[in-house]
């Protein structure tokens, strides 16, 4: 039975812009060029350079042999994970109810959901000293029980959850409006309870934009120093995360050491920047698909029912 | 399994999409809900299903409320305008949908989606995904997937809107033939007078969210109940009088309507089928009507004329066959009669449209 | 005409976890972000009006926020031109390896700030590797006012290029050859036609440029040096106020930066109004 296959919708129109001048293109070109390569290549370069410069071995040593830089690697390695998984839950959660649901103070609450954009991180850190800080207004409560939030793990967590709380939520939202319910109701109506709905349904269709809004909360989650800073108190080998590692070892003219961290970190950025890059394309393709599925009259054929 | 629709009224708003509408739908009918955008069809479709909630009133299956019920528990089978496909999915999986969330067993989902696929024409295609579909196929998955489950009632909502005419035309008489076979209720929703004559026992006829007419499209055809119904079942021909004494004078003809014996005069609306008007090279009487040939179309099977009345410069639609076409050699420019076989009376105070 | 009666109990929604999602929403920003606010505004409100005003008006503090919003504005002014620039290229033009260029715009938003504020101190001061060319030129990198802004531009460029690059790729090129057979000049065609109808996504990127920079820490504390009255920002002035354990003198500098932080969203959300409208 012959059956064409439907072409996925073109990603980018076709452009027939006049093409300005050679005169015009070439310095054009060369100074984007050279902004992005003074701007940002030739910074990365450099912390490369800078944390290879004594050679490999010491490199190596001022990663992996320094306790205090292996804490720190730690202590991220915890932290953000956790960070991104509350906020996947939580971006869940908010993307169901804000795209599936009508109420009121809908848009309030996605306004809400952007707030941590706009705040500082320091300010963000600041709020949770006032909370959980020894003079905090939770501080005595704490203390008489021996919990400890601030200089602690359980602070660092909540600071970097904080910051990175709209990440996910973002990215799941303008892609469950744009696949709409259909397919869920389709599959209520076909005898799905709620959590069957979610994974069966729902969960393959937002996989890609969900695994790019956490490529994006993690890389957050791990590079944040603002907010990290103020609630650790930074104690060396107790509270460092790794950006806070890089400024400590900064601070104590180890550059060598101080740019071992931030090699690290910086190649997180890239793998960051190529994740991104490759989830891109595949988002692209779904919202595309997603708006002709169903939607695209049958093309139209000489054909007999059984070949339709 | 029977429906009925008590005293339904929802509103979106300030909308009012229906407007206490009851309906019956008998056991094993296959019934259309037609009407034109906005007249409340598929709100109702999708209250019967358990898709909206109705604001007033009540749905029951076989006597069973199921107004409160989701629609998760109601055993439909809702057949969306777009398909509604998982398109994450196989065909196979897409139909076997409805089984696998009861947790049937994989023998017996194997089974019966093998036996679907068959039903409609789809065998082979269980390892493809909808993308890869045509919308006529992705169609019939849909009403496979449906199906699956043994549902007792069958909705369709504009199931062929989005497909090219002749595949329309072939599914609409493969889903006649379908339910003659499986004998399960049926409604569709369309705005197709057409579709709904061919395919339905029943047609109901909607507008602004009321019933306007429910009966064989037979019934509805020629026993129009208000302008409304005539008019959206087909063209026709409107003119504005008076009737008095058992006659009736529209257009500047004649006609006995021995219904209306008073001597009070009446303002009064003569709606007729173009099929219902003749054409002759000579008057009849004093209930024809001079008017001169504008164009002419021969149609298929039919010549459309249209005219344009001498007295009152209205514009007639008239049908004839080809052989009265042939012997009358209608020309552009040609002055002719018009006459009526039959026509309806409505008066225009008891249909403020 | 209508039967009486009264409407079904709770237009429950058809999709099922209504309650569930948004209960778990909001109980999670209520944990997270407003009860964190809220301590804020209380703390904030055990000053009286006159201490409030010596808290956040000291002459340190109004340089400090001098400082930040200068310099904010000043990053967010350069990125407009130069995210242009970017945009323009990207979307107009084929060089080789313009893929890899267009993916390195978004470095800036992938990086850990104290990486940026690391490696920009090391490159502009005496010794490093732009310092040694521009040190003996009178230009101070590093620790300096320049250096801020400087690193500020860094934070701030993928900001402008991805809100105009989107514009830049719909704009009809029949309007440009409508243009040109009216006679205009290139330049003229960008200068009337061009700009205009992307002024609105370039004062949205630049509203968001300035935004993320009235907030940014990380970065600038490596490259400023942090010297009081010169180039101290006002997260930098909070953070010292709280190792001083003046809670509430720092929470009123954080408010005046929050209320900042909030009137420029607010302009943003109004520009992006704007902008949706003109793009019709």
């Amino acid at each position: 039975m012959p059956v064409e296959r439907l072409q996925a919708a073109p990603v980018e129109p076709e452009r027939r812009f006049r093409q300005d001048p050679l005169l015009v293109r070439v310095p054009l070109i060369l100074t984007g060029v050279a902004i992005v390569a003074v701007l940002i290549v030739i910074p990365v370069v450099n912390v490369f350079y800078q944390a290879l410069s004594h050679g490999v071995g010491t490199y190596w040593r001022n990663l992996a042999g320094d306790p205090d830089t292996r804490h720190a690697i730690l202590l991220t390695l915890i932290v953000a994970p956790t960070s991104v998984a509350l906020n996947i839950g939580f971006g869940i959660a908010a993307a169901w109810a804000v795209t599936r649901f009508q109420f009121p103070g809908r848009t309030f609450l996605v306004t809400l959901i952007d707030l941590p954009f706009a705040i500082s991180p320091v300010v963000a850190g600041l709020m949770f000293v006032l909370l959980f800080g020894l003079q905090g207004y939770f501080g005595p409560w704490l203390r008489d029980h021996g919990v400890h939030i601030i200089f602690a793990l359980p602070g660092l967590i909540l600071a970097t959850t904080f910051v990175t709380l709209p990440f996910v939520a973002r990215e799941l939202i303008p892609m469950m409006e744009a696949i709409g319910t259909d397919e869920e109701t389709a599959a209520l109506s076909l005898g799905a309870g709620g959590w069957q709905i979610f994974w069966r349904v729902t969960l393959p269709n937002i996989k890609w934009a969900l695994l790019y809004g956490v490529i994006l909360c993690n890389a957050r989650a791990m590079g944040e120093f603002g907010a990290v800073y103020v609630v650790s108190g930074h104690i060396a080998g107790q509270t460092d995360t790794m950006p806070l590692r890089v400024q400590k070892l900064f601070d104590e003219y180890n550059n060598p050491g101080s740019f071992a961290v931030a090699s690290m970190l910086t190649s997180l950025a890239l793998l960051t920047l190529l994740a991104k890059v490759w989830l891109e394309q595949k988002t692209r393709r779904e919202m595309a698909a997603g708006a002709q599925n169903g939607l695209e009259p049958a093309q139209s054929r000489e054909v007999r029912l059984e070949s339709l | 399994m029977s429906i009925a629709v008590k005293n339904v009224v929802k509103r979106f708003g300030n909308f009012v999409a229906l407007d206490d509408v009851s309906l019956d739908v008998p056991h094993g009918s296959l019934l259309a809900l037609l009407g034109p955008s906005g007249s409340g069809k598929t709100t109702l479709l999708r209250i019967i299903a358990g898709l909206e909630r109705a604001d007033q009133g009540s749905v029951l299956y076989h006597d069973e409320d199921v107004t409160r019920r989701s629609a998760r528990d109601r055993n439909v089978g809702f057949v969306f305008q777009h398909y509604a496909l998982f398109r994450h999915m196989t065909v196979f999986e897409n139909v076997a949908f409805g089984l696998r969330v009861r947790r049937a067993p994989k023998s017996r989902i194997d089974a019966r989606v093998r036996e679907l696929l068959h039903l409609v024409r789809l065998d082979g295609f269980g390892g493809r995904y909808p993308p890869q579909l045509s919308g006529g196929q992705r169609q019939r998955v849909a009403l496979a997937r449906a199906l699956a489950v043994e549902p007792a009632v069958l909705l369709l909502d504009e199931p062929f809107g989005a497909l090219d005419a002749k595949v329309r035309q072939e599914l609409r008489q493969w889903l006649r033939r379908f339910h003659d076979e499986i004998k399960v209720t049926t409604i569709f929703v369309t705005h197709d007078q057409e579709e709904a004559f061919e395919v339905a026992d029943r047609v109901v006829v909607m507008h602004n969210g009321r019933i306007e007419q429910h009966g064989t499209p037979q019934e509805v055809f020629d026993h129009p109940a208000n302008p409304f119904v005539m008019d959206f079942l087909g063209n026709v021909n409107v003119f504005q009088g008076r009737i008095q004494n058992g006659k009736i004078v529209v257009g500047g003809i004649e006609m006995a309507y021995p219904e209306y014996p008073h001597g009070e005069s009446r303002a009064a609306t003569a709606y007729i089928r173009p099929h219902e008007l003749d054409i002759d090279r000579s008057p009849v009487d004093t209930s024809s009507l001079r008017a001169k040939v504008i164009q002419v179309n021969p149609n298929g099977s039919v010549a459309k004329v249209r005219l344009e009345s001498e007295e009152s410069e209205l514009e007639l639609h008239v049908e004839i066959n080809l052989e009265r076409y042939a012997e009358l050699g209608l020309r552009p420019g040609d002055l002719v009669h018009v006459a009526p076989r039959r026509f309806r009376v409505f008066f225009p105070e008891d249909y403020a449209i | 005409m209508k039967g009486p009666g009264q409407p079904l109990a709770g237009n429950r929604r058809i999709l099922p976890g209504f309650r569930l999602s948004l209960g778990y929403t909001i109980i999670y920003l209520t944990v997270l972000v407003a009860v964190p606010l809220a301590a804020c505004l209380a703390k904030v409100s055990s000053l009286t009006a006159s201490q409030f005003v010596s808290a956040v008006w000291t002459e340190r503090a109004r340089a400090a926020y001098l400082l930040t919003f200068g310099a904010s504005f000043a990053a967010a002014a350069i990125n407009v031109p130069l995210g242009l620039l970017l945009a323009w290229n990207l979307v107009r033009y084929d060089f080789p390896f313009k893929r890899v260029l267009d993916s390195l715009i978004d470095l800036p938003f992938a990086l850990p700030t104290a990486v940026a504020g690391l490696v920009y101190a090391n490159l502009y001061v005496q010794n490093g590797w732009f310092g040694q060319f521009l040190v003996p030129l009178g230009i101070r990198g590093a620790y300096s006012r320049l250096a801020i802004i400087l690193v500020l531009t860094f934070i701030g460029l993928p900001f402008v290029v991805r809100t105009v690059q989107p514009v830049l790729e719909t704009i009809d090129a029949e309007i440009e050859e409508a243009a040109a057979s009216l006679g205009a000049t290139r330049w003229q065609t960008f200068l009337r036609i061009l700009l205009p109808a992307l002024a609105p996504a370039l004062a949205t990127g630049f509203a968001l440029t300035f935004a993320r920079s009235l907030g940014e820490y990380g970065s600038v504390v490596f490259v400023s040096g942090n010297i009081m009255f010169r180039t101290e920002i006002a997260p930098v002035l909070i953070v010292n106020q709280l190792e001083e354990y003046h809670y509430a003198e720092a929470t009123a500098i954080a408010l005046v930066l929050l209320a900042g932080s909030f009137l420029t969203l607010a302009v943003i959300n109004s520009l992006e109004r704007w902008s949706r409208r003109y793009a019709g």
